[in-house]
């Protein structure tokens, strides 16, 4: 049970990351610790310019892609440019080869292709622990299809600004991901980023571009990446075959009462998300909740309504944590209910009128 | 009242204790916790942006707009963007590091190119910028520009934006047929409208390139992370073009290349009237290199085209088969003068070109040439000279006299008759006489003689030559008279002798040849461009009789003691005529 003053680091602000990134950037340049270019030559090799569908204006036909093995995988950002039969993948030495889609993480919006090769350049693609804010990163990636054929893909170098949960929409549609993500200090949304590699100063993989999302609290563009532990667990779930299950499509209102935690009756239009009782020996006791805290966010998304606190429950996957932040005495607690328990059959379709 | 003054004083106190903490805690993180060579980097951008920041001109254009600008020469010439002198039209305002404001006039344009050379007035010892070498530029390369991002130097101080380099050798599709980035540096330094025009820096505080362009999309008009810069190569290389204050233009190979299937690139079309047709380049040929330099991809050869001037004369190697061939191309103009003219005017407007809309713009798009003020200041008044087929004229009669001096300042055979003679490299003796009415050329194949006081474009002999005679004479007018004695001579540029047998050795072994000072002379129906060494000695003449043919080549080498060249060789197109090898004054007669 931690106690935090705040829910979480505002994005895009404080002058606290100015600070951080002002103190990498002098360590970096200190004799004996790596410059850039060695990471950006290396690295750059794993990174791909995928072609497929689009080219209308606001909808273009190209992306980036991330090789995480020697065989052929391609990770990427799951888009329209994938709707087609004819994905094409162009590597660094300039090869071009038709790629076939293995599988798709639809909540986290990854890809995963193949192509028909071996011994390439590939970026392991390891469950590192996150990045901390203020580790200077390099963004390696196809924007605005500068480069073509053999030619390099672009590097920008930027500052994990900040490590927040994605709060985003494209169009009106809010985006299926809602985990943490790290926000970058440079322009990375741009035609063509996402799919591209995040690396460190050395050049290892630490997440993957995303792509163009505007926030939905400022409307803001948004530049962050996709840390590499949920590349990994995307990767896993579209090779195992249990993401489909996880479809935003399938989501349905979860009710924190199957857990023990029994919510105030949902008498007005916005009922506030109140604890009534807490089922003696559930999770829900066990995680600490008590009756009477005031459930204001899920995973870090605010919910104000207990209508809207059971909808964020539904959009976690299965045995994801549920992680609701609370209020009781006028101080913020975390409180993790665990793993959020499998969806059954549909027994009480008539509830979710 | 007294308790809510005091209240109020106790705020005000307990903020000004918290300030000082705050300074403090920060002096003192400064000296104990950062590391001598951290401290050492730091010293070392501070001083290369100080270096940077007083090359860096603020142009200002009214309510066109403006630019940046950055000092290359003591004597105030300065680089910057076509866009951004086209809405300033050809004198202006310029402001410096120092706080100072300048008059300033425009010199020379490249429109295709969009660079352009303007010229502050007033001093003769302006910081300047050195140049860094762009084709060492590696991504990653920390970065910086300077420059005046919209407009906000009102003080006429720079802004800097530091960033890496992006990439290198990125090729950026023309707008219409002009502003064409070629082979440019892209970084993610920030590149606002009104960095146009400014120096990308490296780490050094060296040029490394002009920032003039920039990816933009769905945030207008704002840097989003990729901006664009004419590489230091390309704008050397077009240098002395701009300087003779010409209106200068790209090259076309005549050809057109493409991608094919198994990933060469071949010739796709090619006019007959190209020189590279004349050299053997044919429809499919696999093109190798160009000016030295690979050709892999259809961007790599746009690439290598478009960093280089009109007219010159470079090497390439295609392959057909299994056979390979190394030839100097001569590289024709992209436009007719009328049309370079015309788009310079506004008259014709760049148009994007079909199905190339967004993202990619430049800062500041221009559409019509400001007109001069009618209160042109004197001190412009003094060196602006337009004229047809030029930019400012006056500078190219100061290139012309400048090299002219130089040649009569060098070494060269004494003023009467040249006469000298000596051994063919391929066998037997010849004997040249040169004087004012008579030119003559005595060969194992026999005699030639050319008055040379008439009309030379029938001038041929001796047969096989392309006009040798006439060449020798023109070549003894220029360095006894200089260029008065030469019809109509101008400043050409500057422009490599690719291929001289006759180089130094030192000029050898390099991959690039020196940049040499180039005067065209159109004299007697006939068209003569002099290529001259730093030391002032004439080391190469090109004579055309006849401009759609080709020209007879001389090569010089430099000067002995009597003024004569040891060894000439002459040749035509691809077919060598003679090498000479002259014996000193006094032998071999």
């Amino acid at each position: 049970m931690v106690v935090h003053r705040a829910l979480r680091m505002p994005v895009g602000s404080t002058a606290v990351f100015a600070t951080l990134a002002l103190a990498v950037c002098r360590a970096d340049d200190a004799e004996g610790v790596p410059q850039p270019q060695a990471a950006i030559a290396r690295a750059a090799r794993a990174v791909v310019k995928v072609y497929g569908s689009g080219g209308v204006r606001g909808l273009e036909g190209y992306q980036s892609g991330i090789l995480v093995s020697p065989e052929g995988r391609i990770l990427t950002a799951m888009s329209t440019v994938l709707d087609s039969a004819d994905v094409e993948c162009v590597l660094d030495d300039g090869t071009r080869h038709r790629a076939t889609l293995l599988g798709a993480d639809p909540r986290r919006e990854l890809a995963l292709l193949a192509i028909d090769a071996t011994g390439l350049p590939a970026l392991a693609l390891e469950p590192a622990d996150a990045v901390p804010v203020g580790t200077r990163v390099i963004a390696l990636s196809n924007l605005f299809a500068v480069a073509v054929g053999d030619e390099r893909v672009s590097a920008q170098r930027g500052v994990v600004s900040a490590i927040v949960p994605l709060q985003a929409r494209r169009g009106a549609a809010e985006a299926p991901y809602a985990g943490d993500v790290y926000v970058l200090d440079c322009t990375t949304n741009n035609p063509g980023s996402a799919g591209g590699a995040l690396v460190d100063s050395r050049g290892r993989l630490v997440g993957m571009l995303g792509k163009e999302l505007r926030s939905t609290t400022s409307g803001i563009w948004l530049s962050y990446a996709l840390p590499a532990a949920e590349l990994v667990r995307g990767v896993a779930a579209i090779e195992s075959g249990t993401s489909d299950a996880e479809t935003v499509e399938d989501a349905r209102p979860f009710d924190p009462g199957r857990v023990g935690a029994i919510l105030v009756p949902d008498l007005l239009d916005r009922t506030p998300p109140f604890v009534e009782a807490v089922v003696r020996g559930s999770s829900a006791e066990r995680a600490g909740l008590r009756p009477d805290d005031l459930v204001i966010a899920v995973a870090g998304r605010s919910v104000g309504t207990r209508g809207a606190l059971q909808r964020e429950l539904g959009r976690l996957p299965a045995a994801e944590p549920m992680r609701l932040s609370v209020i009781r005495e006028g101080a913020i607690v975390e409180i993790d209910l665990g793993p959020k328990p499998r969806v059954e059959e549909r027994p009480h379709r008539e509830d979710e009128r | 009242m007294t308790n809510a003054w005091m209240l109020r004083a106790a705020v005000v106190l307990t903020s000004v204790c918290l300030l000082v903490t705050a300074l403090d805690g920060g002096a003192l993180y400064g000296v104990d916790a950062v590391d001598r060579d951290v401290l050492a980097a730091e010293a070392r951008r501070v001083a290369s942006i100080r270096r940077a920041s007083a090359t860096a001109v603020a142009i200002f254009a009214g309510e066109a707009g403006g630019g940046s600008g950055v000092l290359v020469r003591p004597d105030g010439y300065a680089l910057t963007n076509f866009h951004v002198v086209q809405p300033a039209g050809p004198a202006m305002r310029c402001g410096l590091d120092d706080g100072r404001l300048y008059d300033a006039v425009l010199v020379g344009l490249d429109p295709t190119g969009d660079v352009a050379l303007i010229k502050l007035l007033g001093r003769d010892d302006f910081p300047t910028a050195e140049f860094g070498d762009s084709d060492l530029v590696q991504p990653g390369d920390f970065c910086f520009a300077a420059g005046n991002p919209f407009l906000l130097a009102t003080d006429l101080r720079p802004s800097i934006s530091a960033g890496i380099v992006s990439g290198v050798h990125r090729y950026q599709f023309p707008a219409g047929t002009i502003l064409e980035y070629t082979d440019c540096l892209q970084v993610d330094a920030a590149i606002n409208p009104g960095n146009s025009g400014g120096g990308l820096f490296d780490a050094d505080g060296r040029l490394i390139g002009v920032n003039g362009r920039a990816s933009f999309e769905k945030r207008g008009r704002v840097n989003v992370g990729v901006g664009y810069a004419i590489s230091a190569r390309q704008l050397l290389q077009f240098f002395g073009s701009l300087r003779g204050g010409r209106l200068v233009d790209h090259a076309t190979l005549g050809a057109t290349v493409a991608s094919s299937a198994d990933g060469r690139v071949v010739v796709s079309d090619i006019l007959e009237s190209s020189d590279a047709w004349r050299r053997g380049l044919r429809y499919d040929d696999e093109v190798v290199s160009l000016a030295g330099r690979p050709v892999r991809t259809v961007n790599a050869f746009k690439n290598v085209l478009g960093t280089l001037p009109a007219g010159w004369q470079v090497p390439l190697v295609y392959r057909r088969g299994t056979e390979r061939a190394e030839v100097l191309v001569r590289l024709a103009p992209l436009h007719a003068p009328a049309e370079l003219a015309a788009i310079v005017a506004g008259d014709r407007r760049p148009d994007r070109g079909p199905g190339r809309p967004a993202p990619d713009d430049v800062p500041g798009r221009p559409e019509t040439m400001r007109p001069p003020p009618e209160d042109m200041p004197a001190v412009v008044r003094a060196v602006h000279d337009p004229r047809p087929g030029f930019t400012n004229h006056h500078f190219n009669v100061v290139e012309r006299d400048r090299v002219a001096a130089a040649i009569a300042a060098a070494r060269r055979p004494p003023a009467g008759p040249w006469r000298f003679g000596g051994t063919l490299a391929e066998s037997g003796d010849f004997r040249i006489e040169v004087d004012d009415t008579v030119v003559s050329i005595d060969l194992p194949t026999g005699r030639s003689t050319l008055d040379p006081r008439g009309e030379l474009d029938a001038a041929a002999d001796p047969p096989g030559s392309g006009g040798l005679l006439a060449a020798l004479s023109l070549w003894r007018r220029l360095s006894t008279g200089g260029p008065a004695d030469l019809g109509s001579t101008t400043y050409w540029g500057t422009a490599p002798l690719y291929g001289s047998p006759l180089a130094r050795a030192d000029e050898t072994a390099t991959a690039s040849p020196p940049l040499l000072d180039v005067l065209e002379s159109a004299v007697a129906g006939v068209v003569a461009r002099f290529f001259v060494d730093d030391g002032g000695s004439v080391v190469g003449i090109d004579l055309w009789l006849d401009a759609d043919a080709d020209p007879c080549e001389v090569r010089l080498a430099p000067p002995a003691d009597d003024g004569l060249p040891r060894a000439i060789v002459v040749r035509r197109g691809t077919t060598p005529f003679a090498t000479f090898l002259v014996t000193p004054d006094g032998e071999g007669r």
